[in-house]
C-alpha cells in the first residue's frame, strides 16, 4: 500500500513532500536493485579483473586494470565454443519439443470434454510437485538401459519432460480465457480444424508461448545435475558442467577469472532473452488475471 | 436466395439440461424473425444449432431446398454476428471481412471490391487498416456486421449484436440494422431479450421460454394478443397486471368488484391480465370500474405510473398509468378495465382463453 502511494507521488507536481518521498524512494530502489544485482556484477568484475587483482588481500573494489584474457582463455584453451553449441542445442531443442507437445495438449484439455479431464490435470500437477533430483538416479538408469549416456537426447528427454506440465498448466488456463466465440467464428467462416488451429488460435497464443517457452529455456540451460550424470564425453558437456569443472582442472589454482568469465557469458544469453521479450513476458503471465 | 425451416428441433446436453426442446419454425426471404425470452431460455444454442455450432439431438433444419444438418458450419452459407463480435485480434478490419470470402478463394479483385462497398455501406472506410484493438465498440460491432454482409449468405444470424453497447448508441445501431436488413432479401434470425428491440426490428416475433416456443406471431400481435400467460408478463413494459382470480355469476371477482368473464362456460378460477396503459381514470358512463388505495407513485416523466391496493382484496396490487398532469387529491381513485384489453389465461395450464 505505502509502495503503492510513493509510485503515485512520484508522479505529482513538485512540492516538498514528494521530492521527499521521491528521494526515500529512489534511495529504496537503489538498495533493493545493489541486494539483487551484487552478485552478478561480483561475478562481472571479477571477470575482469587481472588474476593479481583477483587474489589480492584486502580485496579490490575498483581496480586499476582491466582485461579480456580470462574471456579469450575460455575460447582458446577450452572449446567454450562448443560448450555454448551444446547448451543451445539441448536447450532449444527441448523448449521446443516442449511446445509443441504441450500448447497442443493445453488445447485439448481446455476445448474438448474430454473423459477422466481432472484425473489428466491432477497428474499433472502431482508430476510437478516431485523435486526432480529425486528422478535422477532412476533416470540414470533408464538412460543407460536405453544407452542414452553421452547422447543429447538424454538431456532433451528429461527437460522435455520436466517442463511439459508446467506449459501445459500455463497454456491450458490462457486457452481458457481465449473467448471461444473467436473459433466459432472462423468455423462459420469456413476455415477447417487446421486453418483454425494455425491461423486463428496460434497467432493469438504467441504471447503465452514466449512465456512458456522463455520459461522452459532458462530451466534447459541452467541445469546441472542431469548434464553432469549422463554426459561424461567433454565434446558434449553444457555450460554448467564445463563452467563447473573449470575450477577441479587442477588442485593448486582455483581460476576464479576463468568461472567468472564463463559465468557471464552463460548467463548473458538468458538476460538478452528476458530483456528482449520483457513486454510478452509480462503480458504473458498476466493474461488471463484480467478479462481484456 | 432460400427460405430458413427448422424441424423439430432438440439439443439436449444431459437428462437436466435441454436448452432446446422441440422448436418448429420457419423464416422466409426477407423476413426478420426474432427469437426472445429470457436469459437461459436456450435462445444462443437455438441460433448455434441453426449456425452447425452445436449438433442437434433431433430434428432437421432446411436452408431452401437443402437438408443442412449434417453440414459443417462453413458449409452452410450463414453469416452470423457475435455478442462479442468475435473479431479476429490480429487481422487487420479489412483481412477480418475479407476472410471468409478468401477462403471460398474468390479472385482479388473482387474481394476487393466487396469488402470497399460493405465497408462504405457501414462507414468502415477510414478505419480498414486497424486492428480490432484500435477500434471502439460501435466500431466493431460495424466490422462485425460488415464481416457477415460481405459474404451475402442465405442467412443472417444475429445473437444479442447490440447488448455490449451504451443505450444512446443502441438506439442508434437499432435503427440502422432495420434498414440494413430490409434491403437484405435473406432470412434473419435475431436473438434478443430485450423486447424493445423484439418490437422495433422484426417482422416476426419468436417467444421463447424453457427450450419451448411459446407464440410466433407479428410483434403487434404478440404485444396485443399474447398467447399465454408467459407471453402477457414477459412483453411489455411495465408489466402487464396479472391477477389469479376466483369466479362466480360469470364474473371474476377482483376484490369487491365483478368483472365480467366472456366465456360460454366460466372455470372456478381464472387469470386476468390488464396493460397498465388500459387501465384509465373510471367516468360516470363506465363498467367495469374498480376502487382502491393509491399508496406509490412512480413518475416516468410522461405518465405516472399508480399502484393501487383494489377495495375487498388488499393483497392485490394493480398498476395503472395515468397522464402526468392528472392531480390527485384523495387517496382513493376509481378505475376502468377498458373492456376490449382485458386477456383471460386459464389458471391452471396458462393459455389463453380470450
Ligand atoms: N455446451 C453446453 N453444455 C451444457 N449446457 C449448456 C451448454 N450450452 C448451453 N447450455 C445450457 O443451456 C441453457 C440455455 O443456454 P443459452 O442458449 O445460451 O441461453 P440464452 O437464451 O440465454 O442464450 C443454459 O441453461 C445453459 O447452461
Ligand atoms: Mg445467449
Amino acid at each position: 500500500m505505502s509502495l503503492i502511494q510513493n509510485l503515485k507521488l512520484v508522479h505529482l507536481p513538485k512540492s516538498k513532500t514528494s521530492n521527499y518521498s521521491h528521494l526515500l524512494l529512489s534511495v529504496f530502489v537503489l538498495l533493493v536493485a545493489i541486494f539483487c544485482l551484487a552478485p552478478v556484477l561480483w561475478q562481472l568484475l571479477t571477470s575482469l579483473k587481472v588474476n593479481a587483482d583477483i587474489s589480492a588481500v584486502p580485496n579490490v573494489y575498483i581496480p586499476k586494470r582491466y582485461t579480456l584474457a580470462h574471456y579469450t582463455e575460455l575460447f582458446t584453451r577450452r572449446p567454450f565454443l562448443n560448450y555454448i553449441f551444446n547448451s543451445a542445442l539441448v536447450s532449444i531443442t527441448s523448449t521446443v519439443l516442449c511446445l509443441a507437445l504441450g500448447a497442443p495438449a493445453a488445447y485439448a484439455l481446455a476445448r474438448l470434454r474430454i473423459w477422466g479431464e481432472q484425473v489428466i490435470l491432477a497428474g499433472v500437477l502431482i508430476v510437478t510437485l516431485f523435486p526432480y533430483i529425486l528422478l535422477f538416479l532412476g533416470l540414470l538408469q533408464v538412460v543407460q538401459a536405453l544407452h542414452l549416456g553421452n547422447n543429447y537426447l538424454a538431456l532433451i528427454i528429461p527437460y522435455t519432460a520436466i517442463n511439459l506440465p508446467l506449459t501445459i498448466l500455463v497454456m491450458r488456463s490462457f486457452f481458457q480465457q481465449l473467448p471461444r466465440d473467436l473459433e466459432d467464428a472462423a468455423k462459420v467462416d469456413g476455415y477447417n480444424i487446421q486453418q483454425i488451429l494455425l491461423q486463428i488460435v496460434l497467432p493469438m497464443t504467441v504471447p503465452a508461448l514466449v512465456t512458456t517457452g522463455i520459461l522452459a529455456f532458462i530451466f534447459a540451460w541452467n541445469e546441472f545435475i542431469f548434464a553432469l550424470t549422463f554426459i561424461t564425453r567433454e565434446s558434449l558437456k553444457t555450460i554448467p558442467v564445463a563452467t563447473a569443472q573449470l575450477g577441479s582442472s587442477s588442485v593448486f589454482e582455483i581460476p576464479y577469472g576463468a568461472i567468472a568469465a564463463a559465468t557471464v557469458l552463460g548467463t548473458s544469453p538468458l538476460v538478452l532473452l528476458v530483456l528482449l521479450f520483457q513486454r510478452r513476458i509480462v503480458q504473458g503471465l498476466t493474461a488471463g488475471a484480467v478479462k481484456g | 436466395m432460400a427460405n430458413l425451416e427448422l424441424r423439430n428441433l432438440n439439443k439436449t446436453y444431459s437428462s437436466k439440461v435441454v436448452p432446446v426442446k422441440d422448436i418448429s419454425l420457419k423464416v422466409d426471404e426477407g423476413e426478420f424473425l426474432t427469437l426472445l425470452g429470457p436469459s437461459g431460455c436456450g435462445k444462443s444454442t437455438t441460433l448455434r444449432l441453426i449456425a452447425g455450432l452445436e449438433q442437434p439431438t433431433r430434428g432437421q433444419i432446411w436452408i431452401g431446398e437443402r437438408n443442412v444438418t449434417d453440414l459443417r458450419s462453413g458449409d452452410r452459407n450463414i453469416a452470423m454476428v457475435f455478442q462479442s463480435y468475435a473479431l479476429y485480434p490480429h487481422m487487420t478490419v479489412a483481412e477480418n471481412i475479407a476472410s471468409s470470402l478468401k477462403l471460398r478463394h474468390l479472385s482479388k479483385l473482387e474481394i476487393r471490391q466487396r469488402v470497399t462497398d460493405v465497408a462504405t455501406k457501414l462507414g468502415l472506410e477510414e478505419l480498414t487498416q486497424r486492428k480490432p484493438s484500435q477500434l471502439s465498440g460501435g466500431q466493431r460491432q460495424r466490422v462485425a456486421l460488415a464481416r457477415a454482409l460481405v459474404r451475402q449468405p442465405d442467412v443472417f444470424l444475429l445473437d444479442e449484436p447490440l447488448s455490449n453497447l451504451d443505450a444512446l448508441l443502441r438506439e442508434r445501431v437499432r435503427a440502422e440494422l432495420k434498414q440494413l436488413f430490409k434491403a437484405q432479401n435473406t432470412p434473419v434470425v435475431y436473438v434478443t431479450h430485450d423486447q424493445t428491440e423484439a418490437m422495433t426490428l422484426s417482422s416476426k416475433v419468436a417467444v421463447l421460454y424453457n427450450g419451448n416456443l411459446q407464440q410466433l406471431d407479428p410483434p403487434q400481435r404478440i404485444y396485443t394478443h399474447p398467447a399465454n400467460r408467459f407471453v402477457a408478463s414477459f412483453v411489455g413494459s411495465p408489466q402487464m397486471n396479472l391477477f389469479v382470480l376466483s369466479c362466480r355469476d360469470n364474473a371474476a371477482w377482483l376484490g369487491n368488484f365483478p368483472i365480467p368473464v366472456p366465456l360460454p362456460t366460466v372455470p372456478p378460477q381464472i387469470v386476468l391480465g390488464i396493460r397498465p396503459e388500459n387501465v384509465c381514470l373510471a367516468r360516470a358512463e363506465d363498467t367495469h370500474t374498480i376502487q382502491g388505495q393509491i399508496y406509490l407513485v412512480e413518475s416516468l416523466g410522461m405518465q405516472n405510473l399508480l399502484s393501487v391496493r383494489v377495495q375487498g382484496a388488499p393483497e392485490l396490487t394493480i398498476r395503472a398509468l395515468l397522464p402526468a398532469a392528472w392531480q390527485w387529491s384523495d387517496d382513493i381513485v376509481k378505475l376502468t378495465l377498458s373492456p376490449q384489453s382485458l386477456h383471460w389465461f386459464d389458471a391452471a395450464t396458462g393459455d389463453r382463453l380470450f
